[in-house]
C-alpha cells in the first residue's frame, strides 16, 4: 500500500492548493453577494414579525403594540436616550418622518421616561407612536443587537427590511422607501 | 486612560508579532543566530503586551467606564460582575482579542516547552506563530478595535445579549477557542518542517502532544456548546447541524484524523506528507470556520454580529495564510518518500482508513455547510440545507469507522497478524451484540435496526478496548499513558454513540391531556396532574401545575412546568419542568387550558442523555492522558520555569 508512482509533469502536491483556490473564490463571490456595510440579514427577514404590546410613553397605563398596526406598512426604531447613535441619526428621523406617511413607532429602549420625553420635546419627535420597553424584552424578540436598529413591516405583518446603525436619508430613500408603495414613501404635499 | 493604555499595548504587540515572524522566519533561514536567539524575546514581549491590552479592557468592564463603546456596548451597570468578565468574549472585537490572548499563550508555552528541540527549528515555528498572530493583531486594530472611545460616553451600557448571560455559554468560547487556536501549533510545526525541508518524520512526535491538546479542548468546547443549546435554548436538541456548529465540527473531525495520522508517521515514518497536509488543513478549518461565522456570508442563528467588511479582511488573510502553507506543501512535500510497505491488515491500515473517512465526514459536512453559497454564486437561488442531508452522509461513513476501530486497536504495526486476537474479537462482538439486542429490545423495546447498531458497536468498542489493558493487568505489566489515554478516549467515543443511538431512537414525545388527578403513560413513566393553581412572579402571574412522575407505582419525582403571563408584554411564555433521572431526561410543558378542567400539556422522556456529556468529558481525558506520556516528555528541565494556569495543556503535561 505505497503511494502511487506520480505521473511524470503533475504534481498532485499541487491539488490541495488547486482546491482551495476554487473555495476561495466561492467564499470571494459570497462576500460580494452578501448585503453592505453593517446590514445583517436578520434571520427575521421575510419572517412574521413578533407579536408585542407594550406601555405607551406618553400614558403608561395603556399599552400599544402589533394588534394595532396590523393591516399596515409601519417602520419601528429601536431608540434610547443612552445610546450615542440615536442622537446622530434623530434629526434624520424627524426629516424622514416629514416626508413620509409611514407611522414611525419607536421603541425606547431600556430607558427613564422621563429623559426620554425631555430628549423628544428638545429634539423632536419623528414617531407617530412611542412604546416602553424597559426590561428589553421585546427588544429581544426582535433580535435587536444594539440600538439604534430600523425595522420595515408589511400589512401582513413580514418584516421586510432590518437597518442595524443609524438611519441616514440615503438609506431611506434605497433601502425603505423603495420597498413601500409610492404613494406611502412620499407624503404628497 | 486605561482604554489608551490597553490600545498601545496591542499596537506595541502587534509590532512585536512582526519582529517574531521576521527573526523566526528569516533568522534560520539566512544563518543568523542572533536573530535565532531574539524570536523568543519577541514572544515573552508580545505575550506581555496582548496580556495587558486584555487586563486593560477587563478593568475598563468591571469598572463600569461606559465610554469604552465596547463596554457600553455589551455590558449595564446592573451586571453582575462574573459576567462583566465573560463579557470581554460578549461580541465580535471582545472575542477576536481573545483569540490573540489565547494564541500568544500557546505561543509562550511552544518556547518555554521545547527547550530540548532544535533551536532552529523552534525558532521557525514561533515565526509561523507570530505570522498569524500579526495577521490578527492587523486585523483588530484596523477593523475591530475594543478600545475605540464614546463622544460623548453613555450615561450607561446597553446590557450583555441576554442569551450569552449564561454560564455554559460564558465558559464555551474560551474552552472551544483554546482548541481551535491550539491547532495553529499543529500547523506551525508543519509549517516549520517543510520550511526547514526536514524529511525525516521527527516532527511528527514533537508534534504530536500538541494536536492531541487541542483536539482535547475542541471536544470539551464543543460538548459545552451541545450542552448549552440542549438546556438554555430550549427543547429543539443538542445539534442541529447549523452552519456554526459545523464550523466547530469539521476542525475536530480533521483533527482526529491528524492524531491518528501523527501516530503512523511518528512511529513508522509513513503518510509524512499526508500528515502535513492535515496538520495545514486542521487550523485552516478554523479560520474558514471563523470566516463562515463572522462575515455574514452564511445565514446562522448564530451570526447577529456579522460584518461583510470584516468578512473580506479575514478573507485576504486567509488565503495569504492558507495560500502560502499550502504553496509550501506543493513545493516540498514532493521530497518526501515514504520508507517501507505494510499489509493490508496492518495498524496502518486502519489508521488509513481511520483518516480516509473523517476527512470524508469532514468534506460532506463542508459541501453542506457551503452549498447555500455555490448556489447563490451560480445564481441557483436560495438552497437549504438541513439535517435530511447530513444524516446520512455522516453515518455513512462513520458506520465503517466505528466498526474498523475494534479490529483496528488489535492489529499489530507493519504486519496484521489478526489472528492472535480473532477469537477474543469474535467473542466481544457476540458479547456486544447480545447486549444490544437485550437494551434495544428488552429495556426500550423498539425495532430500530440504526440504534442496534449503533449499540451494537459502541458495545463492541468499549469491550475490545479494555481487553489489551485488562490483560497486562493480569500479567502484572505497566500500561503506558499513551495506551492508556487512547483505550479512555476510545470508550469516551463508544459512550457518545451509545447515548446518540439510544437519545434518538427512544426519546418518547407525547401530547396528553389531563384532567385533575387523570394520569397518562409517556414511555416507562406515568404523568399524573396533582392540579393547576395560580401564582405570581416578580414580573409575570402564571398557572403552575404540578406533575409527579412515577414508574411502576413508584413516585420518581414532582414536576411544576408553568405557563406565565408577563404583565408588561402581556405575552405568554412557559417554563417546563425538566428532571434528570438516572441518566434520563423527565420533561413536561404546560400548555392550554382545555375548559372543564383539562389542561393540555407535552411530555418527553429522553434516555441516558447525561451520557451523551460523558463521552465527550472521557474522550478529553483520555487526550489529556496520552499527552502527559513520557515519551513527549522532552523539555522536563525548563518546565518549572512556566506560570501556572498560563496554559492549562502545559499544566497538565506537568502535573503528570
Amino acid at each position: 500500500m505505497s503511494a502511487p508512482a506520480a505521473t511524470p509533469g503533475f504534481n498532485r502536491f499541487l491539488v490541495p492548493i488547486a482546491a482551495f483556490v476554487l473555495i476561495a473564490i466561492v467564499f470571494a463571490v459570497g462576500i460580494k453577494h452578501s448585503p453592505q456595510v453593517g446590514v445583517i440579514r436578520s434571520p427575521l427577514i421575510g419572517k412574521p414579525a413578533p407579536s408585542w404590546s407594550l406601555p405607551l410613553l406618553s400614558d403608561t397605563h395603556r399599552t400599544f403594540g402589533s394588534k394595532d398596526l396590523h393591516g399596515h406598512w409601519y417602520v419601528l426604531n429601536v431608540w434610547g436616550t443612552w445610546c450615542y447613535a440615536c442622537r446622530d441619526e434623530h434629526a434624520a428621523l424627524v426629516a424622514i418622518a416629514r416626508r413620509t406617511a409611514v407611522p414611525i413607532i419607536g421603541i425606547d429602549w431600556r430607558d427613564d421616561n422621563a429623559q426620554a420625553r425631555d430628549w423628544l420635546a428638545q429634539l423632536g419627535n419623528p414617531y407617530s407612536t412611542v412604546a416602553t420597553d424597559h426590561d428589553g424584552r421585546v427588544v429581544i424578540d426582535w433580535g435587536v443587537y444594539g440600538a439604534p436598529e430600523t425595522f420595515l413591516v408589511n400589512p401582513s405583518g413580514m418584516v421586510v427590511y432590518k437597518q442595524i446603525g443609524a438611519m441616514t436619508p440615503e438609506v431611506w430613500q434605497k433601502e425603505f422607501a423603495s420597498r413601500l408603495p409610492p404613494q406611502l414613501a412620499n407624503r404628497s404635499s | 486612560m486605561v482604554p489608551e493604555l490597553g490600545h498601545f499595548a496591542l499596537i506595541l504587540a502587534m509590532l512585536l508579532a512582526a519582529l517574531q515572524a521576521f527573526f523566526g522566519i528569516a533568522g534560520p533561514a539566512l544563518n543568523r543566530d542572533r536573530w535565532v536567539a531574539a524570536t523568543l524575546s519577541a514572544v515573552a514581549g508580545q505575550f506581555v503586551m496582548v496580556a495587558t491590552a486584555v487586563g486593560c479592557l477587563v478593568m475598563s468592564f468591571v469598572n463600569f467606564d461606559f465610554s469604552v463603546r465596547y463596554v457600553a456596548e455589551n455590558s449595564n451597570s446592573a451586571l453582575p460582575l462574573f459576567y462583566r468578565v465573560t463579557a470581554l468574549w460578549g461580541a465580535h472585537e471582545g472575542s477576536l482579542l481573545l483569540w490573540i490572548m489565547l494564541l500568544a499563550c500557546w505561543t509562550l508555552a511552544v518556547a518555554i516547552l521545547t527547550t530540548r528541540l532544535p533551536q532552529r527549528f523552534v525558532a521557525r515555528v514561533l515565526g509561523v506563530l507570530g505570522f498569524l498572530s500579526f495577521g490578527f493583531l492587523l486585523f483588530t486594530l484596523v477593523t475591530s478595535n475594543p478600545f475605540l472611545r464614546l463622544e460623548p460616553p453613555a450615561a450607561d451600557g446597553i446590557d450583555l445579549n441576554p442569551l450569552l448571560q449564561d454560564p455554559g455559554l460564558a465558559t464555551h468560547p474560551p474552552v472551544l477557542y483554546t482548541g481551535y487556536v491550539g491547532l495553529a501549533v499543529a500547523f506551525a510545526f508543519a509549517c516549520a518542517a517543510m520550511l526547514e525541508g526536514r524529511t525525516d518524520p521527527i516532527w511528527a512526535r514533537w508534534t504530536r502532544p500538541w494536536a492531541t491538546a487541542a483536539w482535547a479542548f475542541l471536544t470539551c468546547g464543543i460538548t459545552l456548546g451541545a450542552r448549552w443549546s440542549y438546556y438554555t435554548l430550549g427543547w429543539g436538541g443538542y445539534w442541529a447541524w447549523d452552519p456554526v456548529e459545523n464550523a466547530s465540527f469539521m476542525p475536530w473531525l480533521v483533527a482526529t484524523a491528524l492524531i491518528h495520522s501523527l501516530a503512523v508517521t511518528d512511529k513508522r515514518g509513513l503518510f509524512k506528507s499526508w500528515t502535513l497536509l492535515l496538520a495545514v488543513v486542521g487550523f485552516s478549518m478554523s479560520l474558514v470556520g471563523t470566516f463562515l461565522v463572522r462575515s455574514g456570508v452564511i445565514v446562522s442563528v448564530h451570526s447577529f454580529a456579522a460584518d461583510p467588511t470584516r468578512g473580506t479582511a479575514i478573507l485576504i488573510f486567509l488565503i495569504i495564510a492558507i495560500g502560502s502553507a499550502l504553496g509550501l506543501y506543493a513545493w516540498r512535500a514532493p521530497m518526501l518518500k515514504s520508507s517501507g510497505g505494510f499489509e493490508l491488515t496492518a495498524r496502518e491500515s486502519f489508521l488509513l482508513f481511520n483518516n480516509i473517512l473523517l476527512v470524508i465526514a469532514a468534506a460532506t459536512i463542508f459541501g453542506g455547510t457551503i452549498a447555500p453559497l455555490i448556489a447563490d454564486t451560480l445564481g441557483q437561488g436560495a438552497l437549504s440545507v438541513g439535517a435530511p442531508y447530513f444524516r446520512p452522509t455522516f453515518l455513512l461513513p462513520m458506520l465503517p469507522l466505528l466498526a474498523l476501530l475494534s479490529i483496528g486497536i488489535h492489529a499489530n504495526w507493519k504486519r496484521g497478524r489478526l489472528a492472535e486476537s480473532r477469537k477474543a474479537l469474535l467473542v466481544t462482538l457476540v458479547l456486544a451484540c447480545a447486549f444490544a439486542l437485550a437494551v434495544v429490545l428488552g429495556v426500550y423495546s423498539g425495532r430500530h435496526v440504526l440504534s442496534f447498531v449503533g449499540v451494537a458497536l459502541a458495545g463492541w468498542i468499549i469491550l475490545s478496548s479494555l481487553l489489551d489493558p485488562i490483560d497486562r493487568w493480569r500479567r502484572k505489566l505497566t500500561l503506558s499513558r499513551a495506551v492508556l489515554g487512547m483505550t479512555i478516549a476510545h470508550i469516551g467515543l463508544a459512550v457518545v454513540v451509545l447515548a446518540i443511538s439510544l437519545v434518538e431512537s427512544f426519546t418518547v414525545e407525547r401530547d396528553i391531556a389531563l384532567a385533575d388527578g387523570q394520569s397518562a403513560r409517556v414511555g416507562a413513566y406515568d404523568f399524573r396532574l396533582i392540579g393547576v393553581r395560580a401564582v405570581d412572579g416578580p414580573n409575570y402571574s402564571a398557572e403552575r401545575a404540578e406533575v409527579v412522575v412515577s414508574r411502576n407505582g413508584r413516585t420518581v419525582t414532582t414536576l411544576f412546568p408553568e405557563k406565565r403571563e408577563y404583565w408588561v408584554r402581556q405575552q405568554v411564555g412557559t417554563a417546563a419542568g425538566i428532571k434528570n433521572e438516572w441518566g434520563t431526561d423527565l420533561f413536561i410543558a404546560l400548555g392550554d387550558d382545555l375548559g372543564a378542567g383539562r389542561w393540555s400539556m407535552r411530555a418527553q422522556v429522553r434516555p441516558l442523555i447525561a451520557l451523551l456529556w460523558l463521552g465527550p468529558a472521557l474522550m478529553a481525558l483520555g487526550g489529556f492522558c496520552a499527552l502527559s506520556d513520557r515519551r513527549y516528555r522532552t523539555a522536563r528541565a525548563a518546565a518549572g520555569a512556566v506560570e501556572p494556569g498560563v496554559n492549562p495543556a502545559g499544566a497538565t503535561e506537568r502535573s503528570a
